[in-house]
This record gives structure tokens, sequence and C-alpha cells, in this order.
């Protein structure tokens, strides 16, 4: 059951993208941020995490989790440390990610090398 | 208002007065150009597109001089009989070309047209012979998918999805040396093109952006030849793909001019639409230059045409003038072909 529920919301975050994709002039990269923010937005407003605790990686997978992420790190961080910590929460609760990103990021940049589309 | 020029027929007209004959042709494609319905024309066909190269740069410059080398063999000539090398392709400072130049030594002319740049090429080197400056000249292009991908779009590791109306860049490259003398076939007419800018600003679109030049290109083509449409046994269009050449068909029957019998693209006839998933068909300096010097010019020794009007069209926009929102300014050069002298 867990693994349809992250299926089925996972599924649909990704075809309102390919939606926007296809009928849009937004490139990809407009996409992404636009995601991201939505993600940001939704998890600024409480709106975002009854999703994930539904769905699981169905919704924190998607870049628009990573914006809740980053939203509820800086709420946590303004709570504990004030105006600082507004601004330090977001990347602490997202730096476990953001490090895993570079590294991998990295580790395949030098094992591979990019080939041709077909 | 000086009209001493004899040779000018018309506003954007050229009429050569001692018409240079096409000596020889050679084509080179990529792999998956010769899985397309035009494979048994190539003359050469790569396994792989890096061809022993480490970076697609390199094999693009390597692509263009073995392509100039094998032409200039096919003529009965050596690199010192060239008079001129007239050269371009579609990467910043048309650096594949220059680096090809840099080990033929044959008197270079870099030239940009983008897309256009076989037929702008093919022209400037017609004159350059019925001037009387040259004996023989080699017009080359190249262009390369990866090369162009990775600077026009996105990186190839980024792997994003292309939109419907994006074309696929050929890879491979063209070269024709014409001469001063010889058995045909023979450039007649040129027609320089004027830019036109509809003001399409998505760099996905290229058809729509380059039509109505190419349209403005062919109708004063006519308009200073006299001539009708189907005078040619084939006119060719460069790389319009599947969206631009509906454009032009539609646009060019308004204007009282009826191609549907003898006119289709090179960016159409490259790939097979269905089996390559290729979107709206083929584009890229390659993509008419391998049609002609593989195909148009071999059916023509065979004598299946006899009179052909090619157009290679081009997007002379920069991923600088994209990003700054500018549109693309669209051209297309004309340059007609025949069998026969007279």
């Amino acid at each position: 059951m867990e693994y349809i529920k992250a299926f089925v919301v996972g599924g649909i975050i990704c075809l309102i993208g390919q939606v926007i994709l296809d009928n849009t002039k937004f490139t990809p990269a407009h996409l992404l941020l636009t995601f991201l923010l939505s993600g940001v937005i939704l998890g600024a407003l409480g709106l975002y995490q009854p999703i994930v605790d539904f769905a699981g990686a169905g919704a924190s997978i998607p870049i628009s989790g990573f914006g809740n992420s980053l939203a509820k790190g800086a709420i946590k961080g303004a709570n504990e440390k004030g105006i600082i910590g507004a601004f330090t929460g977001g990347i602490e609760a997202t730096g476990a990610g953001v490090a895993a990103i570079i590294l991998f990021g990295y580790i395949m940049a030098v094992i591979f090398n990019p080939k041709t589309k077909d | 208002m000086i009209e001493l020029a004899l040779k000018k027929i018309g506003a954007q007209t050229r009429k050569m007065e001692n018409p240079p004959s096409i000596l020889s042709y050679y084509s080179i494609v990529g792999p998956k150009e010769g899985e397309g319905p035009l494979k048994d024309y190539f003359d050469l066909i790569l396994e792989d597109d890096l061809w022993g190269q480490e970076s697609w740069e390199k094999a693009e410059s390597k692509i263009q001089e073995e392509c100039v080398r094998y032409a200039i063999d096919k003529g009965g000539l050596s690199s010192e009989n060239i008079d001129y090398l007239i050269a371009g392709d579609l990467i910043n400072q048309i650096t594949p070309s220059s680096y090809s130049a840099r080990q033929l030594s044959i008197p270079y002319y870099g030239i940009f047209g983008a897309c256009s740049t076989m037929t702008q090429s093919l022209s400037l080197g017609a004159m350059l012979i019925d001037g009387g400056f040259a004996d023989y000249i080699a017009c080359a292009v190249s262009s390369h998918f990866s090369t162009a991908e990775r600077q026009f779009r996105f990186p190839l590791e980024y792997g994003n999805q292309r939109k419907m109306s994006a074309q696929w860049t050929v890879t491979g490259a063209g070269t024709t040396i014409l001469s001063s003398t010889g058995n045909g076939p023979y450039v007649k007419y040129i027609t320089t093109g004027k830019i036109i800018d509809p003001g399409i600003t998505d760099s996905a679109n290229m058809g729509s952006a380059m039509a109505p030049s190419a349209i403005d290109t062919l109708v004063n083509h006519f308009q200073d030849t006299g001539l009708d449409p189907s005078y040619y046994d084939l006119i060719l269009s460069g790389d319009l793909g599947y969206v631009g050449k509906d454009i032009l068909m539609d646009l060019m029957k308004k204007k009282g001019y009826d191609l549907s019998k003898n006119y289709t693209d090179c960016g159409v006839e490259i790939f097979d639409k269905f089996e390559q998933d290729t979107h709206a068909g083929g584009s890229g300096c390659a993509c008419s230059a391998v049609v002609y010097n593989g195909y148009v010019f071999k059916e023509m020794a065979k004598g299946k045409y006899n009179r052909v009007l090619l157009m290679s069209t081009g997007a002379l926009h920069s991923t600088m003038s994209t990003q700054q929102g500018e549109s693309i300014p669209g051209i297309a050069h004309a340059v007609s072909i025949e069998n026969t002298k007279e």
C-alpha cells in the first residue's frame, strides 16, 4: 500500500511537470525552479507536509520535497535561534542532501563520460 | 545611380556569365544519418561519431577536413590546386572549420551563415570563379549533433527532453569542388537572401523562424529570373523541417506559386520521423550539405534531375541573443544548378 501511494502521488507530480513542459514555453530549468519554489511556499503554509506524510518518498523525492524541507528547516531555525536561524535552518535541514548531491555528482563525473543521444 | 554590374539581374539574383562547373563532391555522415532513408547515397558513414577523437569538437573538425580531402581526391586534384577554401560550421567562432583549414593549408575564407552556410559558400565560390579570381574552389561545411546540442541547447549529460517542434542537428560534412571549366553540372543563378525576422524567440522552433526568409528568397528568385517553379525538377530548402515546410508551402501558394509537385526540404528527407524519433526533422549546416553532395548531385549525374534549386536556410541567433530574449533572424540563399550550360 505504501508503495502504491508513493507511486501514484510521485506520478501525479511528474505528470503535472510533463503537461507544463509539453504545453508551455517553459524550459526544464523554469520547471525545476517552479517546482522548488512551489514546495517552499506549500511547505511554509504547512500544506506540503500532509502530502509527504501520506505518500512518503512519492512526495519527498521530487524537487518540491526539497523545497518543503528548506521551508520547514527555516521555520524550525527561526523558532530556535531567531532571525539568524531563519537563514541557517533551511541549509541545516537539507545539508545532508546537498553534500550527497555534490559527492555523488563528482563521482559520476569522474567515472563516466557523456554520450551522444540516439 | 550607377548600374555597371552586368551579371546583376533583378534585386537579389546574379547570373553566371561562365557558369562554374561542379567538379566533384563528397559527403560524410554520422551513424544516425547512416541509418536514415538516404543512407545509400552518402560516401562515408561513420560507425562512431567521435571518430577516434577525444571530443566531439575535434571529431567535427576531422570530419570536415577529411571530407575536403576526399572531395579534392575525387576530382583528381591535390590541395595545392585549390585556390580557395570557403568553409563554415555552427560552433562559436567557427573553430571546427578553422582547425580543419589549419591542416589543409589552402587559402581560407571562414564564413558563418548558420545552417545556410552551404549555399552561402557555393554562392561566394561561384562568383569568385565567374569573376576570374579562381579556377578551383572547395566549398565545405560541417555540423555535429553533440557539439551543436551542447552549445545551443543543453549539456548532453543533462539528458533533457526535446520538444516536438525541435529539430535534430545532422552529424556530417559536405564538400563541393567548383571549377572554372568542366562538364557540369553548372551553377547558373545565385539569389542572396535578406534577413527576415518573424519575431520567434523559441530556439526549439527554428522552422517557423526561417520559413519567412526562405519564402522571400524564393519569390525574389522567381521574380528576378522570370522563371516559374515548374522550371525546376527539384526545389530543395535546407532545414525548415516539417513545421517550416508546411508554412512555406502554404504561404507560397497564397502568393501564387505552386510548389506541391517538386518541392521538399532536406530536414524532412534525411531522417525517418517515425523510426528515428527526430521530431520536426534534421537541421544544421550538414543537413542540406550532405543531401546536395550525397543525393542531389549523384541523381543529377544519373539524369534523374536536370535543373534544381538549392536553398539552405539559416537561423542566425546565438545562445547569448536567445538568453537575452532576442528573436531569431532567418536567412536563406538560393543557388540554381543545371546539367546544361545554356
